[in-house]
């Protein structure tokens, strides 16, 4: 990994408008991400999500508002600058590879920030190893599937090694082995210091693994707490005013009197608990 | 009705066929779950069983497609197009490019079947009443979140009204409400007589639409049966598929060694 630490994210009064004025898709967004938060971004389809993380590395500036990275000012620095500090992985991978195989795909996006000849092959080894594409690193990407090509595009941005990571949607069409891949780059980001910032639909991943939730509803901030906040039953008619549900255990524990257990491990516990008493 | 015969398909240059000798039946009106791991051949059986493999994708194929007792064989691509339609798990893929806002877009499939204009205008509103999108109807597809797109494209499928729906991983961009949304709309089209085969890596969803689910493995049917029989089989995890949250509830709460009455209490809990 880099010595370089991450700069805290800064969104102030964020608005973003799509289409001459048709679409306002933040709209007046504050949201501060401090060095090493591990934070989940949730909402319906169209609240604004990924709008709100493509400010973070410059692809869209807001109409009006300011982003700060690291205390700047975004809207001085280019695309490529902010690239240094934040990576963002896209929902759909194909709007991100191009290359002719694996390993010159991975390979691209490090050279491109700068990362040095020396550290280039262990960094690019590193990811495709993190994502489970090291035996692959000679195919074209096409000749992979969607799910491990949306790992290829993970990869790319792993090893760019950004303190910063945003991911759009990582364990969407991923099986079982692929989602562990996602969690296991999730704890190598919380081992090294690093933010992750996660648009996710999958409430259960949600709870499991973040500590911190951001829900958002028609380009706005509707809720920002801890998963046992977020997503304890004083929260669901929010929720589901966005058509999210809260996960299966949190719905479980409720109907059993057990308080918020946002997560499988929290519903067990309180269930132990309960037998213990 | 469709069928698959003892199907085994490589793609062009290939070394190792993508699907072996797979069997599979779709009643009228039945909804067929096909589960797996990536890479598994679920993607595959769906170009396979839309006809699109071999015809538009190339590739070999032994064994026989059929529609209705008949080998579709014979049959054009654009013969099978009013017949059997197809979404892609990327709305990207499936988005005509040439229409300018959702509702033409919508329209775009049923106005190439040459549908009188009365008539495509129904199709089109029905389509977008049935997913709750009537508010994008004015909207540019290009512009829209992935998710939207994902129902838009669902919508234009929709609108062909086809009599055989293929739907590979139609949710994954989908909120759970999108989820939702297509869920009862699938289902009241299998109400209404249409057969759907769907590959969804999301189980939950699965077990409340599909009365079979199918479970592939390295191109192979591993799993195949009642759909609450299959996504409760212990072997589910050794494939790779993650089973439905109740079923992985109910699991952990065995492992974890709560006393039986707790056990007890969470398993009434789960099905409630």
């Amino acid at each position: 990994m880099t010595g370089r630490s991450a700069p805290e994210l800064r969104l102030e009064s964020v608005t973003h408008v799509y289409q001459q004025g048709a679409v306002r898709a933040l709209d007046d967004v504050s949201l501060t991400v401090g060095p090493g938060e591990v934070v989940a971004l949730i909402g319906q389809n169209g609240s604004g999500k990924t709008t709100l993380v493509r400010h973070l590395n410059g692809l869209l500036r807001p109409t009006s508002g300011r982003v700060l990275v690291g205390g700047q000012d975004a809207a001085g620095r280019t695309v490529a600058q902010l690239a240094r500090d934040v990576g963002l992985v896209f929902q759909d991978p194909d709007r991100q590879i191009f290359a002719g195989s694996v390993r010159s795909e991975v390979e691209f996006g490090a050279l491109n920030v700068g990362l040095h000849r020396d550290l280039l092959r262990a960094a690019v080894e590193g990811a495709l190893a993190t994502v489970g594409l090291a035996d692959a690193a000679r195919t074209n990407p096409y000749d992979l599937g969607g799910s491990r090509r949306k790992l290829l595009a993970l990869a790319s941005v792993l090893a760019m090694q950004t303190p910063v990571l945003v991911l759009d949607e990582p364990t969407t069409g991923q099986d079982v082995a692929g989602v562990g891949r996602v969690r296991g780059v999730l704890r190598d980001a919380r081992a090294a210091g690093h933010t992750v910032i996660a648009i996710s639909h999958d409430m259960e991943f949600v709870a499991t693994e973040f500590a911190r939730v951001v829900v958002m509803g028609g380009g706005r901030i509707l809720a920002d707490g801890t998963p046992a906040e977020v997503f304890a039953p004083s929260g669901w008619e929010l929720l589901r005013s966005t058509y999210l549900e809260p996960p299966l255990a949190a719905q479980v524990g409720d109907r059993l009197g057990l308080g918020s257990t946002p997560t499988q491990a929290a519903l067990l516990a309180a269930l132990a608990g309960a037998a213990a008493q | 009705m469709l069928a698959l015969e003892s199907v085994t398909y490589r793609y062009a240059g290939a070394l190792r066929p993508s699907l072996r000798e797979v069997s599979l039946t779709l009643s009228e009106g039945e909804v067929v779950g096909l589960a797996g791991p990536s890479e598994s051949g679920k993607t595959t059986l769906c170009l396979v069983a839309s006809g699109l493999a071999p015809r538009t994708v190339g590739g070999t194929l032994t064994g026989r497609l059929l529609l209705d007792g008949d080998d579709a064989a014979p049959l054009a691509i654009h013969q099978l197009a009013g017949r059997i339609g197809i979404a892609f798990a990327n709305p990207a893929t499936q988005l005509s490019g040439v229409a300018d806002t959702v509702y033409e877009e919508i329209a775009f499939g049923p106005m190439n079947l040459g549908l009188p204009r009365d008539d495509v205008i129904r199709r089109t509103d029905d389509a977008l009443a049935t997913l709750r999108i009537e508010a994008l109807a004015s909207r540019h597809p290009a512009r829209l979140s992935g998710g939207q797109q994902q129902l838009v494209a669902i919508a234009g499928l929709l609108a062909l009204r086809p009599e055989l729906l293929v739907l590979d991983e139609p949710t994954a961009q989908l909120d759970p409400a999108g989820s939702r949304m297509v869920a009862d709309a699938l289902a009241r089209l299998a109400d209404g007589g249409a057969s759907i085969l769907i590959a969804e890596q999301k189980t939950d969803l699965l077990a409340e639409i599909c009365r079979r689910v199918v479970v592939l493995a390295d191109g192979a049917v591993a799993l195949e049966g009642p759909a609450a029989e299959v996504l409760a089989d212990p072997r589910l995890e050794a494939l790779r598929v993650a089973a439905p949250a109740d079923v992985r509830l109910s699991r952990a709460a065995d492992v974890a060694r709560l006393p039986a009455a707790q056990r007890e209490r969470l398993r009434g809990a789960v099905g409630s």
